[in-house]
């Protein structure tokens, strides 16, 4: 995409540093963005992307170095920064409220304004309720129609799709795409490729806190790009392919997990998964289409209005830990929330599942966490100065390694994935899927879930597909393809669907 | 200028773990150059004394900050505790302490149940027993201060073992018991990690709500034992000032002994201390002739010091 903007620079940094006890996250970085860019920023987790983010806001002052800023930058965080209480409208006229002639706020005028203005971002929801209601992608898009009304001249968006339904980046990238006609200069920040080469001019690849390339992004080959972003030589990246998966396995006849009849009314209904012995069962579907939660009921943290979940043929109470007992384990998709125990060292979050195993009459063994702990730290390469290191400490990729190591060491019989590739950096990303067949390979029974097609039609023997809580088909073998789950998820979504899967 | 900023990091660290250690240092060091009568054997043993009920208190309180929780009623059940032991003291001093304890039992499974069960928040659900339970001990004691003569029941407040006030050796063995469950079970471990993140120790398949109604029993108990001792040394029962604003004193001394409200740790080696330097502060500035009312100001200085300098700990 070609820049027709007026020359001037909005945003010069040069030569800046940054340390954080001790550990160097900016080193001698050089960024400029010019008026009018669309510029990618990307680079592995930890690379300093929220750093230097951070270092063109204000937030952290560089150790070394020089910042410049000619205009006013408005941040948009994955995370939704508003008052989620009050109203869509008091949200989006927060500090500038219209005002009438006793200078009261005229909430009737606002509410006008609000809803105009908001339908040209797609957005149709009643701006008088209050804005947690709203989906999240509408949330990010309210966020995003503020930051443009209070006359950024820089937008800096932080993934801003990662939680968002296909359709809904769709109006996304259109809204990029108008604020960059109106002059606006944006930085995007995003994991997903397809995104940045449909709209950015530009693209800064950061890696270790250095700038390792800097330069218009429609001249950059993907493979390329990649190889960037890892350090590691195009070869070996076009050899391995972008999924870590390997071909189908090895499956038993027998199932040893049977879920029957799941519902929870309103997100789920009358669903079956059946997984046997080294089977890699991919659950699609569009966000709210009820994966997660079809995962949650198999482990019993969902109530359920009824269904059984068999293990071997036997029936398992529904509660987690009767679960955990029966053999399934379950990683869950928000690491932060339902994952990690930040306050707890890498050892502890590793073993607290097994606790009980690794303990006599309830006194811990240390000796026998060591082992254990040594012996997942070396076989998942989970990347610690010790494993004695606060587990909040680590990379993305690594915490998520030491929660499947969690897992792994409860020996459970099936294993419930939910999104475990999101979130972390490529390297990461496939060493996780070359783990996750690996298990699979070993005779474990997986249910993985992803929002990633390529992810689910590369790594799953058979995906079950969701579609407004139920099953709307089951793909095997040749069907396998992106076409059939595209059918299967839904007609009357097929027509959005068709063209931006395919572009994805 | 990176250097100096990760130096102040690292002393910052440094305080937040180790500050309550240089205060009782630097107390101790001060009584003994300026107080007179300070490093005698006799006032050891009665600071020691006076601060066994409120230790045993905190070390509950600090397993109950560890799950993310807290304990408004403990002065309430040490109550409850002294107005059941004279109507069981005939039975025997022993019957009579068991019967307080099983009533501190009740009053903490009680509350669990409530925090873990129904799903009060803590600070409610332990209000409601702060409130009704030293109603009913008064409803027990029939209002009335009793004098106490059972001589094996008081012995257990005035007597020595091994040369060390009793009630002082019974706070000691149940620290360093409180700090075996805390590092080296599997309950402890797992209280930690529910304090720490509810929602993935639940994933995990920890018995989250058996984890919470054990550590609010225990807090009661220790609360019952608690009472039990203050009482004997009183050699009265007398339920409606005992224990009173004792959730306060527990909750300081574990919160200045670096305990985080947050839950997810817990410190019981700086809960001890806690209570050792809010001891020692009131009795320096009871050996210097200060009013009461300033040492409760300078308490006040400290909470707010201490919480100031863990204001960072997540």
């Amino acid at each position: 995409m070609p820049t027709d903007t007026s020359p001037g620079l909005v945003i010069e940094i040069a030569g800046v540093t940054k340390t954080f006890a001790g550990v160097r996250a900016l080193h001698d970085v050089d960024f400029t963005l010019k008026r009018g860019e669309i510029h990618a920023l990307v680079g592995e987790n930890g690379a300093g992307k929220s750093t230097l983010i951070k270092v063109l806001t204000g937030i952290h002052s560089p150790d070394g170095g020089r910042v410049t800023r000619n205009g006013r930058i408005s941040t948009i965080y994955q995370e939704v920064n508003l008052v989620p209480l009050m109203s869509v409208a008091a949200n989006l006229f927060l500090g500038r409220e219209p005002r009438n002639r006793l200078g009261l706020i005229d909430r009737a005028r606002r509410d006008t304004e609000a809803k105009e203005l908001l339908q040209s971002y797609g957005i149709t929801a009643d701006v008088r309720s209050p804005l947690g209601t709203l989906a999240v992608g509408e949330q990010q898009m309210v966020a995003l129609a503020r930051a443009v009304e209070a006359d950024a001249d820089v937008v800096i968006m932080d993934e801003p799709t990662s939680s968002l339904e296909p359709r809904e980046v769709e109006t996304l990238l259109e809204v990029v795409r108008r604020l960059h006609e109106s002059g606006i200069a944006i930085i995007y920040v995003s994991h997903r490729l397809d995104e940045l080469y449909r709209i950015c001019d530009t693209v800064t690849v950061l890696r270790d806190g250095v700038s390792v390339h800097s330069g218009p992004l429609a001249e950059l080959p993907r493979i390329e790009l990649i190889s960037l972003m890892l350090g590691r030589s195009v070869n070996e990246i076009q050899k391995h392919g972008t999924t870590a998966f390997g071909e189908g396995h090895h499956a038993d006849t027998r199932p040893v997990l049977e879920a029957l009849d799941l519902t929870s009314k309103p997100r789920i209904n009358n669903i079956d998964v059946s997984i046997r012995p080294g089977e890699v069962v991919g659950l699609a579907g569009l966000l709210g289409s009820g994966r997660t939660e079809t995962a949650k009921a198999i482990i019993g943290a969902l109530p359920l209005d009824r269904g059984t979940v068999l293990v071997a043929g036997k029936p398992v109470p529904r509660n987690v830990k009767a679960a955990t007992r029966a053999g399934i384990s379950m990683l869950a998709e928000d690491r932060k929330t339902e994952g990690i125990i930040p306050n707890l060292s890498v050892r502890e979050n590793i073993v607290l599942a097994a606790l009980p195993r690794l303990s006599r009459f309830g006194v811990i063994s240390r000796a026998r966490q060591d082992r254990i702990v040594d012996a997942f730290v070396k076989r998942l390469r989970i990347k610690v100065s010790s494993p004695e290191q606060k587990v909040a400490e680590l990379s993305g990729g690594n915490q998520q390694k030491v929660l499947l190591a969690r897992w792994l060491c409860t020996e459970p019989k099936i294993l419930l994935l939910d999104e475990p590739t999101r979130g972390i950096d490529v390297g990461a990303k496939a060493e996780v899927q070359a783990l996750i067949d690996e298990l699979a390979k070993e005779g474990l029974a997986v249910l993985l879930i992803s929002s990633e097609l390529d992810e689910l039609l590369d790594g799953a023997d058979r995906l079950i597909v969701l579609r407004d809580g139920e099953v709307a088909g089951e793909l095997e073998g040749a069907q396998l393809t992106r076409e059939h789950v595209l059918t299967a998820i839904a007609a009357e979504v097929m027509d959005d669907a068709d063209s931006h899967q395919n572009s994805h | 200028m990176t250097l100096t900023a990760t130096r102040t990091a690292t002393r910052t660290r440094w305080l937040q773990d180790n500050g309550v250690y240089v205060a009782v240092v630097a107390l101790l060091l001060f009584n003994a150059l300026f107080t007179a009568n300070f490093l005698t054997a006799g006032n050891f043993r009665t600071q020691l004394v006076q601060a066994a009920p409120v230790l045993i208190v905190a070390l509950g309180m600090a397993l109950v900050i560890g799950t993310e929780g807290v304990d408004l009623s403990v002065g309430a059940v040490m109550a409850l505790a002294a107005a059941i032991i004279p109507l069981y003291l005939g039975a025997g001093p022993l019957t009579a302490i068991l019967m307080a304890l099983t009533i501190g039992l009740a009053a903490g499974a009680f509350n669990g149940f409530l925090v873990a069960k129904v799903g009060i928040q803590p600070i409610v659900a332990t209000l409601a027993l702060l409130v009704g339970g030293r109603g009913l001990a008064l409803v027990i004691a029939d209002g009335q201060l009793v004098q106490l003569h059972d001589p094996a029941f008081l012995a257990l407040g005035t007597d020595d073992l091994l040369g060390i006030p009793i009630s002082v050796l019974i706070a000691g063995v149940l620290a360093l018991t409180v700090a075996a469950v805390t590092n080296r079970t599997t309950f402890g471990r797992q209280l930690v990690a529910v304090g720490g993140n509810r929602k993935a120790a639940t994933l995990a398949g920890l018995p989250v709500d058996r984890v919470l109604i054990g550590v609010y029993t225990i807090c009661g108990v220790l609360a019952a034992v608690s009472g039990v001792l203050a009482t004997s040394r009183l050699a009265a029962s007398d339920p409606a000032d005992m224990g009173l604003l004792m959730e306060l004193s527990a909750i300081t001394a574990v919160v200045v002994g670096g305990t985080p409200l947050t839950g997810g740790k817990v410190r019981v080696l700086g809960t001890v201390m806690g209570v050792v330097l809010m001891q020692l502060v009131r009795a320096t500035l009871i050996k210097h002739n200060l009013p009461d009312s300033l040492a409760q100001m300078i308490q006040a200085a400290i909470i707010v010091a201490a919480v100031y300098v863990a204001r960072e700990r997540r």
